[in-house]
């Protein structure tokens, strides 16, 4: 398989403080890499030196097998910034045609691209009267010109809609089909969505966990939560036997570790008509995330 | 050149909208106008056609109104890109930075080159109107007109090399009004203080011709006058204008554009979005 990206120990320091230390990961043709971690947790900085526009201090960066920031790499990367900003004056159409031939492509293009983004209705208006929501879009559309063989998009689903942000998951399946690899940044785990190959984790600037949902989630082994609801007056009773149940009124929490689940539950049913419910809640994504990023101390 | 002319077509666009174009074609028009309808007054004496004594009064305006044009058109082009957020997705894109650059000079350039024909045609205008010989003074009005574009060229350069450098639109509007300032009316006054306190000494006679040319505004000025010799009586500097060749002021109206959009890309260059 070929690498679109390859980043090995990369090496950011700004002014004696370590945006980045040691990071060092691949992106496959098609693969679709989520990039995790806090506000300044180095994820903008990283996307800035893969596309050339911040150097690495050290480190190796190769994008499509060239140097980031070179007239090669520049061709076949597209890009989408964090809070993307257009000219006011002008409309998202004329935008739109201006980016496609600033790559080559010809300007008739822009109303298709519009239209794949939904905003097709909004093309000739400014852009200085769109929402949020709407640069955002207009933002995507000019990162899919011209078939990129890789897509850096930070934060892209940050102001978009529930229903949007299913749409835009279901854009980037379609890329990632035909061959592109997409790295994009997010705040959360819950943000993703699980709509992504493979989730790495960044922290105080190193990296933290890198796999795919099931792998982290597996490699976390945080404990699950059970809440069992006791029948009328029998709660005492049932803390006796789960040790460790705290008794909260009718209601008993309880943790165990993913490999006593079963045992547990076990014993539950044992319990018989005593009980009237028991919820079972995994460990959350948000859990998760939080396992990793906060490991270094955050 | 393909990405140079869509640069060029969206920055117009932009002027357009943000109302340069107009105010540009405006007070060029106006200005003209009042000084080819004023400058006519004078002129019975001396014997020459009316359009010559417009072109001398036309040259002054040029001298003010092209640099502060020119300037107030480019101090935003690369400050504003950094204050809105566009320039580094700008920069992700195969365009080079000097094109990005040419792009935004054919733009406002021929903004200016509009404002400074609407204007010319109609100093011409007036004078052919009220004078059958104006045509003596076409000669001179060409020779102002493309030395006004490429005087508003250096002043675009050096607007895009202050906005780089400011890289705040605030900042770069103080820098361009002093640059303004300084080039087009401190500097002048800086030499006469000079020439009168040399008192006709080796400052006057030898260095004041090339301090002048040192300078775009004044090689400028100098230029034209020195070109259409009958004007001389018109301006101070007539006397300076007869010691210099007219070629050696066409090198400097020549070479200052090409200087300072060499300054302008060096400056865009050390800018990291």
């Amino acid at each position: 398989m070929t690498s679109t990206l390859k980043i090995l120990g990369l090496t950011k320091r700004f002014q004696g403080v370590d945006a980045l230390t040691a990071v060092s990961f691949d992106v496959a043709a098609g693969e679709r890499v989520a990039l995790l971690g806090h506000n300044g947790a180095g994820k903008s900085t990283m996307m800035k030196i893969i596309l050339g526009l911040t150097p690495a201090t050290e480190g190796e960066v190769q994008v499509c097998g060239a140097a980031p920031g070179s007239a090669a790499a520049r061709r076949q990367v597209a890009y989408l910034p964090e809070n993307v900003a257009f000219h006011p004056a002008l409309t998202g159409e004329e935008q739109l045609r201006h980016y496609l031939s600033l790559r080559g492509e010809s300007p008739k293009l822009a109303l298709d691209l519009l239209e794949r983004v939904g905003l097709h209705a909004a093309a000739r208006r400014r852009i200085g009267t769109y929402s949020k929501g709407m640069r955002q879009r207009v933002g995507l559309a000019q990162a899919l010109i011209g078939h990129p063989r890789l897509l850096v998009l930070d934060e892209p689903t940050s102001g978009l809609d529930p229903v949007s942000r299913r749409d835009f998951y279901s854009l980037l399946d379609g890329l990632a089909a035909e061959g592109a690899s997409i790295l994009l940044s997010s705040h959360a785990l819950t943000e993703v969505e699980a709509r992504t190959d493979r989730i790495l984790i960044l922290s105080g600037g190193r990296l933290v966990a890198t796999g795919s949902l099931g792998d982290l989630r597996r490699r976390a082994d945080l404990p699950v939560t059970l809440h069992v609801t006791a029948r009328n007056g029998h709660a005492p009773l049932i803390a006796q036997s789960l040790p460790g149940a705290i008794q909260v009124g009718g209601l008993l929490h309880l943790t165990c570790a993913q490999s006593q689940k079963l045992d547990v539950l076990g014993r539950i049913a044992g319990l018989g008509d005593k009980v009237a419910d028991l919820e079972v809640l995994p460990p959350s994504l948000e859990d998760i995330y939080s396992h990793f990023s906060k490991r270094d101390g955050q | 050149m393909n990405r140079i002319l869509t640069t060029a077509v969206s920055e117009f666009r932009i002027a357009l909208r943000n109302r340069w174009v107009a105010i540009a074609l405006v007070l060029m028009a106006v200005f003209s106008l009042v000084l080819s309808l004023a400058g006519s007054a004078p002129s019975g004496g001396l014997g020459v056609d009316r359009l010559s004594v417009t072109v001398a009064s036309l040259t002054s305006l040029s001298v003010y109104l092209v640099p502060l044009l020119a300037l107030l058109m480019s101090f935003d082009a690369i400050a504003g890109e950094v204050e809105r957020g566009t320039l580094p997705l700008l920069l992700t894109y195969p365009v080079a930075r000097i094109e990005v650059l040419l792009g935004k000079l054919l733009a406002h350039l021929s903004i200016l080159a509009l404002a400074v024909a609407l204007g010319h045609g109609l100093a011409a205008g007036v004078a052919f109107a009220q004078d059958a010989q104006a045509a003596a003074g076409l000669a001179a009005l060409w020779r102002l007109s493309w030395s006004s574009v490429l005087l508003g060229a250096t002043f675009l350069g050096a607007g895009y090399a202050v906005s780089a450098l400011a890289r705040r639109p605030s900042g770069a509007a103080g820098l361009a009004i002093g640059l303004w300032l300084g080039l087009v009316v401190l500097y002048d006054l800086g030499l006469l203080a000079a020439v009168v306190a040399d008192n006709g000494g080796w400052f006057t006679t030898e260095a004041f011709p090339f301090a002048l040319l040192a300078n775009p505004a004044d090689a400028f000025r100098l230029f034209n006058l020195s070109a259409s010799g009958a004007m001389g009586a018109a301006a101070g500097v007539g006397g300076a204008a007869a010691a210099i060749p007219v070629w050696q002021s066409m090198v400097p109206v020549l070479l200052w554009p090409l200087a300072a959009l060499s300054l302008a890309a060096l400056a865009f260059r050390k800018v990291t979005p």
